[in-house]
């Protein structure tokens, strides 16, 4: 059992395009839920629309891959229009179960034969990657140092990412404190009241739904950028752990996601590393390999019922800010 | 003692202080400054029309189900003035509010504030047209600081909209004039020591001036608050009687629902009774704690029948009707006592 | 009105303990026996073709495979060649050529001059995993089935499909209207029958009319030492509804991982799954084992019915779902009600699950959490709560997604149910059978 490889391996995971994006999605799902109150439960969905909406916007319509960000991101705003007109009046647990279904149906449109020229169906989409990578600015090859060695259009993706999700948490920040920010936290706690205080509650809800169904979105991309889109990924298993990911670090708070995400595919890469070689080691006599593997998403699932049950305001919330409010 | 005012114009009316003693618990009431009259326009009837009304509504009717919660065919609110809503629980007077404000929509029915008709206004917009609320179980929101919560009460916030929010130096300016407007008023409750606490570490009573002292911040014309007075202790109830007389003073229109016959009494300009969800009964307070319909509402037909009498505690004859059905009563006690004893014998 | 309480509750926890002892045992059991797969795909065995017109290749002709693991439609490229995975090998799969998306004039010939249906062809997928499937294509007749035949056949499946879904539905329509709970988790209730039924039936080899009624008493356990274990003690312990809502999420992923740690990745079958077909009203090809499968449900679902509004426990049931402190407030031991909820709603899940088995066909571990969706789509289509509106949404949204598949693409055939659901929100949020207060 190499422990340094599989220390090594972990630490890679800090800085991977895929962390990056769920760092972002998270972000979303704070302004969501964390902020706001909204129970998004299809983060999947607008993950899958902002990643497609960027591939095919360069394989299918051959556009600039710059222009096809703001096509993805376009695209996720539509969809929060689109679900939140109906929903955004009725009580949260429909709104969970009306953002499920809709990612599913988006994931499902996705994979479905019908729209194979466009979408690849189940083999997903790839090599959209040309037009970024042709903007990349940094030399070419591999560097880094440590576990932290990438390609350098990887580099490029991890660089725009990081900015990204620095961008993202000032933008929160700055939301937050202001007087927007203040009517977003009344809602979280009592609609009525701020209903009664002159404020059109359905506005606010639905533009906190789209701001953070465009940052969610970006994920995807970001996600996309640096790897490729497949509708596989976008499951609702995905939303559930990206809901872990923010419970963990915080729901209301600017860095929880961040640190919720990280921490989160950290210890997922540290498991998925260390199980194995246990079993290999015949430390875990009764699993094989692939068995261990499970066991990961297993102990995923048991953390976020512990999270929730005792300390769900996370790490670096505040136990008096309820993130359940209600 | 006289009242403080915020603006110039009015004319601050002399109090005076007088011991209520009819009041066994022996309050110092204050009964602050004079009471409207006049407001009526016509015989002292349910529905009468005022002199000059702020709120006209009209066949006003909300159903649940079977069961008709409000069937108001015609009420006027006088403007200027101090209106107390009461009647028994169960009478329709909170959901009258929710539908005269907005938060509850009715089967059918018309009303109009200040002229404007509300029907099918929703609820952020009558509180935009001057007419703001306050809730039963007060909504003091505990996540928010005192002051947060007064400015969350201010309107037309340049900074509310979002592509403003981003940017500070659009909105900061109208922030802190929001601010000091808190301030004055967090003062005049009383709260401006608490004002970085989070509400939810405030009293219950001061929950209750919160609520009221945000609804001000709008600067509204109709303030309706429902039972302001629901459990507040005593030594608070004072100040927030005074709060309320201020408001008159300072032009606003006051509705509210309130149990508290005494403080009715004090303050209240006119009364509406309403029960079973109709206006059984409306006046100035004297003529209406008079008035039998209202005696009825509130203490039942059979007000006139001792239960020291007919439990036989007390000594003393009952009217016939009543007398009839406590000797059935006996009658099948007696019946069932034979049965029982039968039935044990048996056994 | 009181429930009386169990007489001993001692002798409830011993019996809970000698079930959770048993569950572990049989856990190990199957541990021991199944082995993983070690695919890390779904469908690594393939069926294929080539679809010419005297050597010249015809595209997009839609081809449709139905067998274990359920039907595919795929469509010939360029080339004229098509290609499915499927999950199993030493399995029979029939595949059809759709003639309607044969150039016009053109229609499969028939060589052996016996086959009324020569556009569609049984093929038998195995041991090498792989297996060709080709069709003679010339000038010729085409071999339509009507489509009322079609919409019959599919209203039929649909049945089936509703009565499966029905009973799944009951329970999580109940366990929501007694403590609002949107439990996620319920789906792998549905998976766990369906594997405590191959464990019984096919790795100990005893006969299904031993397996079935173990797998439902197993998953009536299953629900007691859940509510006994998490759902009461979290109740207890002041959690909100959402909080409670998140915590099944997080059960129902550990649970789904937990199934595929013991399962793998792989489909298996129960026995009796590949029952032939048999045609009814001339029309609808129909196996014995659908036939039993919906008379089955029509019986528990009677029988549920006769119990919810017949018996002192039933209408405690429906009392507490629909005003829980005023039901408290007559005396009704709510706890004990809602732990009889339980009980009923994870047997009936169980049961659903064996009969999702046989539907599919296949038992596989995300088997649950697929039609985790249609369940609460049905539930708010007959509205949260209530168990005779989970029964009526069920049965539209069986029949729906079934007979969908005359109209979309057949793997779109769940959009069209959750887009229902989406629908139904929009415009009667409370359910076809719900109320109205339940939603703002």
């Amino acid at each position: 059992m190499n422990i340094v490889q599989i220390l090594s391996n972990t630490a890679s995971q800090i800085l991977n395009p895929t962390t990056i994006g769920f760092a972002l999605a998270a972000i979303g799902l704070s302004i969501h839920f964390g902020f706001t109150g909204l129970l998004n439960m299809g983060v999947a969905g607008f993950m899958a629309i902002g990643a497609y909406g960027f591939a095919i916007s360069i394989l299918t319509f051959g556009l600039p891959w710059w222009v096809a960000v703001l096509i993805g991101l376009a695209a996720s705003a539509v969809f929060a229009l689109v679900l939140g007109v109906p929903t955004l009046r009725l009580r949260g647990d429909y709104l969970a179960i009306v953002t499920i279904a809709a990612a599913e149906v988006v994931r499902l449109l996705f994979l479905s034969t019908a729209f194979k020229d466009v979408t690849g169906s189940a083999d997903g989409l790839s090599g959209f990657h040309n037009g970024f990578r042709d903007s990349n600015p940094l030399p070419e090859g591999k560097f880094g140092f440590g576990p932290w060695v990438y390609t350098s259009d990887t580099w490029w993706v991890i660089i725009i990412g990081v900015v990204l999700t620095a961008v993202a948490a000032l933008f929160t920040w700055s939301l937050m404190r202001s007087p927007w920010g203040r009517v977003i936290k009344g809602i979280r706690e009592d609609e009525d009241a701020v209903r009664a205080l002159g404020k059109n509650v359905f506005s606010f809800k639905m533009q906190a739904l789209v701001i953070g169904g465009v940052i969610t979105a970006m994920g995807g991309i970001i996600t996309a950028m640096g790897t490729n889109v497949n509708p596989n990924v976008y499951v609702t298993s995905q939303t559930f752990f990206i809901w872990t990911a923010l419970l963990l670090g915080g729901a209301a708070t600017i860095f929880g996601p961040i640190l919720g995400a990280v921490l989160f595919w950290v210890v997922r890469a540290f498991l998925s590393n260390l199980l194995p070689a246990l079993v290999s080691i015949g430390w875990l006599p009764f699993l094989s390999r692939e068995q261990s593997q499970m066991l990961v998403f297993i102990l995923v699932g048991v953390a976020l019922m512990l999270l929730v049950i005792f300390r769900p305001q996370g790490i670096l919330g505040n136990k008096k800010e309820l993130t359940f409010v209600k | 003692m006289s009242s403080e005012i915020s603006t110039a114009s009015e004319i601050s009316t002399p109090s005076e202080i007088s011991t209520d003693h009819d009041d066994a618990a022996a309050e110092t009431i204050v009964i602050a400054r004079t009471k409207a009259t006049g407001l009526h326009d016509g015989e002292i009837r349910p529905g009468v029309p005022k002199v000059d009304p702020i709120i006209i509504a009209d066949g006003v009717r909300r159903q649940f189900g079977g069961l008709t919660a409000v069937d108001v065919e015609h009420l006027e609110i006088p403007r200027n003035a101090i209106t107390a809503l009461i009647g028994p629980n169960g009478a329709g007077k909170t959901t009258l509010f929710n539908l005269l404000t907005g938060f509850d929509k009715p089967n059918e029915g018309d009303w109009s504030f200040d002229g404007t008709s509300l029907s099918g206004v929703p609820a952020f917009k009558v509180a935009r047209l001057g007419l703001v609320r306050t809730f039963q179980l007060t909504k003091a929101l505990g996540l928010l600081t005192v002051l947060e919560n007064m400015k969350l009460g201010a309107t037309g916030q340049r900074g509310e909209r979002f592509l403003p929010s981003l940017f500070p130096w659009l909105w900061r300016a109208q922030d802190v004039e929001i601010e000091a407007r808190a301030r004055v008023l967090l003062k005049k409750f009383k709260l401006d020591a608490k004002e970085a606490d989070f509400a939810a570490s405030l009293s219950g009573g001061q929950r209750k001036l919160l609520e009221m002292a945000r609804a001000l911040m709008s600067k509204p014309t109709l303030v309706m608050l429902d039972e302001p007075m629901a459990g507040v202790n005593p030594a608070l109830t004072q100040s927030l009687l005074e709060h309320i007389l201020d408001l008159k003073d300072e032009g606003m229109t006051v509705l509210f629902v309130e149990h508290d016959m005494h403080m009715v009494r004090h303050i209240a300009d006119w009364v509406v009774v309403m029960a079973e969800g109709r206006v059984v009964a409306e006046g100035p307070p004297e003529t209406v704690m008079q008035d039998q319909a209202v005696i009825d509402a509130y203490l039942g037909a059979h007000q006139d029948i001792d239960l020291g009498v007919v439990t036989g505690r007390h000594p003393g004859t009952l009217p016939p009707d009543a007398a009839e059905l406590v000797a059935e009563v006996a009658e099948l006690d007696e019946a069932i006592e034979a049965a029982e004893d039968a039935a044990d014998g048996k056994a | 009105m009181t429930i009386a309480r169990p007489a001993a509750r001692p002798r409830h926890r011993r019996r809970a303990v000698i079930l959770l002892v048993g569950i572990a045992a049989t856990a190990a059991a199957i541990l021991g026996v199944a082995a993983p797969a070690t695919a890390a795909e779904d469908d690594p065995f393939r069926i294929s073709g080539n679809v010419q017109l005297n050597g010249t290749p015809l595209e997009g002709v839609l081809i449709t495979v139905d067998g274990p693991g359920g039907m595919q439609e795929v469509e010939t490229d360029a080339s004229g060649q098509w290609k499915v995975g499927v999950p199993e090998k030493n399995a029979d799969y029939t595949v059809t050529l759709d003639e309607s998306t044969l150039p016009d004039g053109i229609a499969v010939i028939d060589e052996t001059g016996e086959d009324p249906t020569p556009n569609v062809r049984d093929v038998t997928v195995g041991p090498g995993g792989r297996v060709t499937a080709n069709f003679f294509i010339g000038a010729g007749e085409r071999n339509t089935v009507s489509f009322i035949d079609q919409l019959v056949e599919r209203l039929v499946n649909g049945l089936n499909f509703g009565l499966m879904l029905a009973l799944a539905a009951i329970g999580l329509s109940l366990v929501y209207g007694t403590t609002g709970i949107s439990n996620f988790a319920h789906a792998e209730l549905v998976t766990f029958g369906a594997l405590i039924a191959y464990l019984f039936s096919v790795v100990v080899g005893w006969p299904l009319w031993i397996a079935i009624p173990l797998t439902v008493a197993f998953s009536a356990a299953f629900g007691y030492v859940q509510d006994l274990g998490l759902w009461r003690p979290l109740r207890r312990r002041g959690l909100g509804v959402v909080q409670l809502m998140i915590v099944s999420i997080g059960l129902s992923l550990a649970l789904r991982y937990i199934f595929q740690t013991f399962v793998g990745g792989g489909t298996y079958q129960l026995p009796g799954s590949a029952a032939e077909e048999f045609t009814l009203f001339g029309a609808v090809s129909v196996s014995l084992v659908d036939l039993l499968s919906m008379g089955l449900s029509i019986v528990v679902i009677l029988a549920f019915g006769w119990w919810l509004l017949k018996t002192r426990i039933g209408k405690a049931t429906r009392a507490v779902s629909d005003n829980p402190s005023l039901a408290a407030a007559s005396g009704i031991d709510v706890d004990a009600v809602v732990r009889v909820v339980w009980i009923v709603a994870a047997a009936l899940a169980g049961l659903s699950g064996v009969l999702w088995a046989y539907f599919r066909p296949g038992i596989k571990w995300d088997m649950g959490s697929s039609i985790l969706l249609l369940i609460f789509a049905a539930v708010t289509l007959g509205g949260l709560g209530t168990a005779f509106g989970a029964l009526v949404g069920s049965l539209i949204v069986g029949v729906l997604v079934e007979t969908s598949s005359l109209w979309i693409p057949s793997d779109l055939k769940y959009v069209g149910a959750l887009v229902v659901l989406i629908v139904i929100l929009l415009f009667r949020p409370q359910g076809l059978l719900g109320r109205r207060e339940r939603i703002g």
